[in-house]
């Protein structure tokens, strides 16, 4: 399946078409009208808020405000140095890298041996997959006003069952060093049953005959696991692995609600940083340099997602 | 491992006897019941009277003095039924004026020939990678320009347009034989007719696939409403939760955050214990969106 068929000309068949060049793209034109007014109410909204909001993030980036109420001024790359010395962005974006390896590697390892665990269809299994897919239908927002109370010093879920196997009640939330920790479990517990889906999709694509032939051949679980699924499974891979790592620059919500970036920024991410910029010291410059770092370093993600959608076979 | 034994009937004679595929299953039947304690916690805490006292908030065995008072307290509380109002604009909003939009476009790709037509996919398919909350800040002083800071409407507009919804739609579109278009154009049925008469009826599933994903993900945004909304009673059901759980924080009322978040996610728990297959299967094509 070819991703678009080439417009049809009619008229041009006959004629030489350098002479008509004009003729040509007019006809074209008209006979592709009706498509256009249709793509057109898609194409406003995409114009104001995708590229209109490329076009202005690399604007803002470039331009500085001394007081919220100064005329803005040029200030070239200026922004750009500020945030990358800005220790609360290179924080940031270590915290954020953590969190990206952090989150994804366990979520996607739960996600694969739910899959395997719950690929045959029955009773039992739909009661479970419907269990680890709740997570994902609650906002985040839910999910911290639950996590506030399980992480809670003392008298919260967590250090009245486990706490009390431990010498010293952890601060969760309070301790700089497990801060970021407590949020990466919260985001695993929401996003396994998600990815779970993938790979119960991807190992229907499992040739069963061959699975057959294998453990005729003496094949173990493990040794199916290796060279058959895995193998198999590859595309799923790669997808699920890009979502997450979206998800982990995205999907922020519990910072906002659970820390506000602290203690002492330790659960400080990058698109945290990018708000604080912006509604809290008004700095539409800064933000803006911020975001456009972020966008780059995600185009390589992009060219990474066009490879998994072509294997998808274009679709979405 | 004789318990499971009955679930593995169906597997190839040859795996039957193996031990590995029982303890990922046991782990699994594990960590599912793990995952299941938060939403315990939160109904049991919601039922649980105040006088029980703090020290057995986190007790998971029901309270035997169960009460509703800790819903009266949050419903008073936190003006939940404006934030569900607010909620409920906002997704039924954004999903209609996206059912036109991605109807239009989509029928465009699936069934028109025109020039442009790869770099304007291409167009489309961009609105894919740059995920629409790191436009925040750009999109913002749009909104602001536009004149629709602190309105339901700024909340909804950078939605309107779905590159996701228009490929599930083209997909959807091109499924369908072109002989009953042609029958319909014989018998003089104009664009606009044979979209609604033809195309979009035989697109039902597509469209309720797009309307679980569009809902489920503009009820739990949180970030874009949060910088767009100011006023108390426009904040939708996220914002309205967390700024309750700061108030209810302050004061120890766990009882009243569990309650609060129960009727936040209630709606979206009961749909889908309805339509499970059909939640199931939408989010499995929501892998870009």
């Amino acid at each position: 399946m070819s991703l678009a068929e080439p417009a049809a000309l009619p008229v041009t068949t006959s004629a030489p078409p350098r002479l008509h060049i004009l003729k040509r793209f007019t006809t074209g034109f008209k006979t592709s009208l009706p498509a256009y007014l249709l793509l057109l109410p898609s194409l406003i909204f995409l114009a104001l808020f995708t590229y209109g909001a490329m076009g202005r993030v690399l604007v803002d980036a470039l331009y500085q405000r001394a007081t919220p109420k100064a005329p803005v001024r040029f200030v070239g790359l200026d922004n750009i140095n500020a945030v990358l010395a800005d220790p609360a962005f290179t924080g940031a974006v270590v915290n954020n890298l953590i969190y990206a390896v952090g989150t994804a590697i366990p979520s996607i390892t739960l996600a694969l041996l739910f899959a395997l665990a719950l690929s045959r269809t029955n009773a039992v299994t739909s009661v479970l997959r419907a269990a680890l897919f709740l997570p994902v239908l609650i906002p985040m927002v839910a999910a911290s006003a639950l996590f506030l109370f399980i992480f809670l010093p003392n008298v919260g879920l967590l250090d009245y069952y486990i706490g009390r196997l431990l010498p010293v009640l952890p601060n969760w939330l309070g301790d700089s060093d497990i801060a970021l920790y407590a949020i990466m479990i919260i985001t695993i517990w929401k996003n396994a049953g998600y990815y779970m889906l993938f790979f119960l999709a991807g190992l229907q694509a499992v040739p069963e005959d061959v699975m057959e032939a294998a453990h005729l051949d003496g094949a173990g679980p493990f040794q199916r696991l290796r060279y058959i699924i895995l193998p198999e499974l590859k595309p799923t891979f790669l997808f699920v692995t890009v979502i997450a790592t979206l998800n982990a620059v995205t999907q922020v919500d519990h910072v906002f609600v659970l820390t506000q970036g602290g203690p002492s920024n330790a659960t400080n991410l990058v698109l945290f940083y990018i708000y604080q910029q912006a509604v809290e010291h008004y700095d539409i410059g800064k933000a803006s340099a911020a975001t456009l770092l972020t966008l780059a370093a995600l185009m390589g993600l992009t060219a990474l997602s066009f490879r998994t959608m072509a294997n998808r076979e274009g679709g979405a | 491992m004789r318990p499971f034994d009955a679930l593995f009937k169906d597997a190839p004679l040859a795996t039957r006897g193996e031990i590995t595929p029982k303890l990922g299953f046991a782990l699994t039947v594990l960590l599912a019941i793990v995952w299941l304690i938060p939403f315990l916690w939160m109904g049991v805490a919601t039922l649980r009277p105040a006088s029980d006292g703090i020290n057995t908030m986190a007790e998971l065995m029901p309270s035997l003095k169960p009460t509703l008072d800790n819903i009266r307290d949050a419903w008073e509380i936190g003006d939940f039924p404006r934030y569900t109002l607010n909620t409920t604009i906002i997704c039924t909003g954004i999903l209609l004026v996206q059912f036109v939009t991605i109807t239009l476009a989509g029928f465009a790709f699936a069934r028109l020939a025109f020039a442009g037509k790869t770099l304007i996919f291409y167009l489309f398919l961009m609105q894919l990678m740059l995920v629409p909350v790191l436009l925040i800040v750009p999109n913002l002083s749009l909104v602001a320009q536009l004149g629709l800071y602190d309105t339901l409407a700024g909340v909804m507009m950078p939605f309107f347009a779905s590159a996701f919804g228009t490929f599930l739609m083209r997909q959807a579109f091109e499924a369908i034989p072109t002989e009953l278009e042609d029958a319909a154009l014989i018998d003089g049925a104009s664009l606009f007719q044979r979209i609604r008469h033809i195309y979009v009826p035989l697109s039902m599933p597509s469209f309720s696939a797009f309307a679980i994903i569009s809902v489920t993900s503009h009820w739990n945004d949180f970030l874009w409403p949060l910088m767009v909304i100011n006023s108390p009673d426009k904040r939708p059901l996220t914002v309205g939760l967390s700024v309750f759980t700061k108030t209810a924080e302050g004061t120890q009322a766990w009882g009243t955050i569990a309650a609060g978040t129960l009727m936040v996610i209630a709606p979206l728990l009961i749909t889908f214990l309805i339509f499970q297959k059909r939640f199931i299967s939408s989010f499995v094509t929501s892998g870009i969106k």
